[in-house]
């Protein structure tokens, strides 16, 4: 019964995200002030009809309703209650569901926060919004819906993928989709602004708050993914350029050009267009990033299923969506000119230049992931790219970004006297020279010619973007959110480059052959095989063994790989035993009983690779502060000369 | 005005950057990119000698061999027209078995495929897609693949 409940609710919200599509679009496009009223409530509405189906769902799973093909599929006797709740998103139909409740979310906080935004634009943006969650419960209704029943039902579940079944795993795919989605509302804000005709600053400071909201979430999303991949599946380290971290990572790219972009909007009211066309690129890209991971078209470990129904569907979605928006982009944006000049010294250059090698970023990984399918499309005969290619050019972007970074945080508006910024110019990279060369040489010792430039950069970076935010404290001026965010955000890239320069540099890996009591030497470090012994858990079992980890003879830590058999998928999984010290992570995992008394081991030392995640934790949380800025709280409807924003110059 | 002047430079730089940039993504997509052959190709020699290549098919049951206390493995991957010997000698993934879809990458050498990477998914249901066609014409004796369908 409470499954039919669950599928009831998801045809009302059905109904209801077409009655806002229409009442949204319409209402607007005929100022009908009685059409328009009829948006928030249908918002409201569609918000709890699709909770209660999560709720239906959520019950079924933890009531052990095998009747459910889904809840058979993805849960079992054995599996803790909290992983029966993450069961939920652990495969394709609960994690559309999840999909369309997070723009649920998101909608019901628009439809909340827009109260002071001009009516018929506030429709527009929700009718939109409508319009993305409709395709959504179309697609679920119609492919995947996962209150299927089955027939007999069986006794017990097949059991939720045992690499599945992890705390971080489990709130990876919600951040995730709070970042993807959320891009929905700032491509929503794109769409109603090109509908209205009008593209003002007031515009880009309504969208910029949620379009860093969305950005943050999307940055702890795959830092998280990232992390989990790094001691679940046991690969040992921080990223693959598999597909599917790829398909998520584009959209990162192109959401960091558009917060860049949103702020020369804001401030100078410049690159309209351009901004709007970055809107509706993000969003395209994560409607991309679910048709590449769902349809099972790419070869990755998140391909669950290869379902051609599904990947034509989301296809066909993606077609409509991205060909809709540009199509209303080539009608409406040549009205919306940004009238502003500046020179090639000012911000909004900078500002400039950071969107051009970011989106030469995104396009470098977008080439990368897609080659493959293209090449088959076309019959050509099938090929693979790999990380060699991505770690070869990827730099060629990034490199010459963390300089401009470095430069432009000192450039102001509209004029280019980076002359008068000398003193700061050439004092931060003379400390990141000296600070940078010294760590690389004495630390740890000459690398790859790339390792000091990078590591040189990174401390570039940060010392750069503590120039202002310190000057202001000095000068006792007040340090608003969203300079503190930047600079918390800009530290947060200067670290992350600094870790993955040593990560990929100084990293010393061996897989052995050890019986008991043998070791391995890394470096200073030896990793002793001590012993192995049996292990139990709810739903698995396996073995454990000892590690004790020397430096200098003196043992410094003792890690517990395991070997875990699930009894109901009858599948092997690796759990990584690490140490994490503060300047490096010492890794052990568990291979296969070789036979003679010897077991495979894969004996890692990463450096500073815990900052690579940190690093994207700071660069979340300075979105956070950035994205409650007191601004853009301020009910006063902007106009297009804002005092305010000329004071605030420095604050972008 | 000068910004105009100024402008056009940044236009050309972007521009500029923006050639060399993709000269740069196809001399890496040369140098990088492999291709993928399957066993019957393997043993009608479309290979380039010493190239590296992606090998996918079938473990063949009842072939994989490990050097007691060392990590050597040694096993078979066949489309059921012709098979290829494989020496491996790192970790292998989890969900690596006989009788299941594999891609390796290395190179051959003396009629060895010499692997220095195996993928296996982590669902056992799974089959990589380039295998599946491999196989398509090539259908497998009954009960051989559980599950490939």
């Amino acid at each position: 019964m409470i499954p039919e409940l669950g599928q009831f609710a998801l045809i009302l919200a059905l109904v209801l995200s077409g009655a806002q599509t229409f009442f949204g679009l319409a209402g607007a496009a005929r100022r009908d002030e009685r059409w328009q009223a009829v948006v928030r409530p249908a918002v409201a509405g569609q918000f709890v009809l699709i909770s209660t189906a999560i709720a239906a769902l959520v019950s079924a799973f933890v009531n052990f309703d095998f009747s459910v093909l889904y809840v058979a599929s993805n849960s079992n006797s054995a599996l803790p209650t909290f992983y029966r709740v993450a069961a939920l998103w652990g495969a394709h139909e609960g994690s559309l569901l999840l999909w369309a409740w997070i723009l649920s979310v998101w909608t019901l906080a628009v439809a909340i926060f827009s109260r002071h935004l001009p009516a018929s634009f506030a429709s527009r943006v929700m009718g939109v919004l409508g319009f993305v969650s409709m395709g959504f419960l179309i697609f679920t209704l119609a492919t995947s819906n996962p209150f299927e029943r089955i027939l007999p039902v069986p006794a017990d579940g097949r059991d939720l993928n045992p690499v599945l079944q992890d705390p971080a795993l489990a709130i990876h795919p919600p951040l995730l989709y709070m970042g993807y989605v959320g891009f929905a509302v700032a491509f929503a804000f794109a769409c109603a602004a090109m509908l209205e005709g009008k593209l003002d600053q007031a515009w880009a400071r309504w969208t910029r708050p949620w379009t860093t909201l969305a950005w943050a979430f999307l940055s702890v999303g795959i830092a998280l993914g990232s992390w989990w991949a790094y001691y679940e599946l046991g690969w040992g380290g921080y990223w693959f350029w598999d597909p599917v971290e790829n398909a998520s990572f584009m959209p990162w790219l192109v959401g960091t050009a558009l917060i860049h972009s949103l702020a020369a909007t804001e401030k100078r009211g410049l690159f309209k267009s351009w901004t709007l066309l970055l809107a509706i690129l993000a969003f395209s890209l994560s409607l991309l990033g679910t048709f590449l991971v769902r349809s099972g078209v790419l070869v990755s470990v998140h391909s669950f299923a290869a379902d051609p129904t599904r990947g034509m569907f989301i296809l066909g979605f993606l077609v409509i969506v991205i060909g809709g928006a540009l199509t209303l982009y080539a009608w409406r944006a040549p009205l919306l000119k940004s009238t502003a000049g500046f020179d090639v010294g000012a911000r909004e250059a900078f500002l400039l230049y950071n969107n051009v090698l970011l989106v030469a970023a995104g396009a470098i990984v977008f080439i990368g992931t897609l080659a493959p399918l293209i090449a088959d499309a076309f019959g050509a005969p099938s090929i693979s790219v790999g990380t060699p290619w991505f770690t070869r050019l990827f730099p060629v972007a990034m490199l010459p970004l963390l300089a401009l970074v470095s430069i432009g945080i000192h450039a102001s508006w509209k004029q280019g006297r980076l002359a008068t910024q000398r003193s700061r110019l050439t004092l931060g990279l003379a400390i990141a020279i000296v600070v940078g060369l010294l760590v690389v040489f004495a630390a740890y010792g000459p690398g790859r010619w790339l390792t000091p430039v990078g590591v040189v950069l990174g401390i570039w970076v940060i010392v750069s973007s503590l120039f202002d935010p310190v000057d202001r404290l000095r000068r006792r001026l007040s340090l608003s959110r969203a300079i503190l965010g930047m600079t918390l955000a800009h530290i947060g890239l200067g670290v992350c480059v600094i870790a993955i320069a040593a990560v990929e540099t100084y990293t010393i890996e061996r897989d052995v052959a050890l019986a008991q009591g043998e070791s391995v030497a890394l470096g200073r470090y030896a990793y002793r095989f001590d012993s192995i012994e049996p292990l139990e858990g709810p739903n698995y079992d396996g073995v454990r063994a000892v590690v004790t980890v020397l430096r200098d003879g003196q043992p410094v830590a003792v890690l517990h790989p395991e070997k875990r058999n699930y009894w109901v998928q009858r599948s092997t999984l690796t759990e990584a035993g690490i140490h994490s010290r503060w300047n490096m992570d010492l890794f052990a995992a568990l291979g296969d009983d070789l036979g003679a008394g010897r077991w495979s081991v894969r004996a890692q030392i990463r450096p500073l690779i815990n900052y690579v995640w940190l690093a994207a934790g700071l660069m979340a949380l300075g979105g956070l502060l950035a994205a409650s800025d007191r601004r853009y709280k301020s009910k006063v409807p902007a106009t297009e000369t804002n005092p305010a924003a000329a004071a605030g110059v420095q604050a972008s | 005005m000068m910004a105009r002047h100024k402008r056009m430079v940044v236009v050309g730089c972007i521009v500029a950057g923006v050639a060399l940039a993709a000269f740069l993504a196809m001399q890496a997509f040369r140098a990088n990119v492999m291709f993928f052959f399957d066993p019957s190709q393997v043993v009608a020699g479309e290979v380039p000698a010493g190239q590296r290549f992606r090998l996918g098919g079938m473990v063949v049951k009842g072939s994989i061999e490990k050097k007691p206390g060392t990590l050597d493995v040694h096993f078979l991957v066949t489309d059921y027209k012709h098979t290829v010997p494989v020496i491996y000698s790192k970790i292998l993934p989890d969900l690596f078995r006989d009788g299941q879809g594999v891609v390796a990458h290395g190179t051959m050498q003396a009629g060895t495929f010499v692997a220095d990477e195996v993928l296996a998914k982590h669902d056992e249901k799974y089959m990589p897609p380039e295998v599946a066609r491999s196989l398509k014409d090539n259908p497998p004796p009954p009960d051989v693949i559980p599950g490939a369908t």
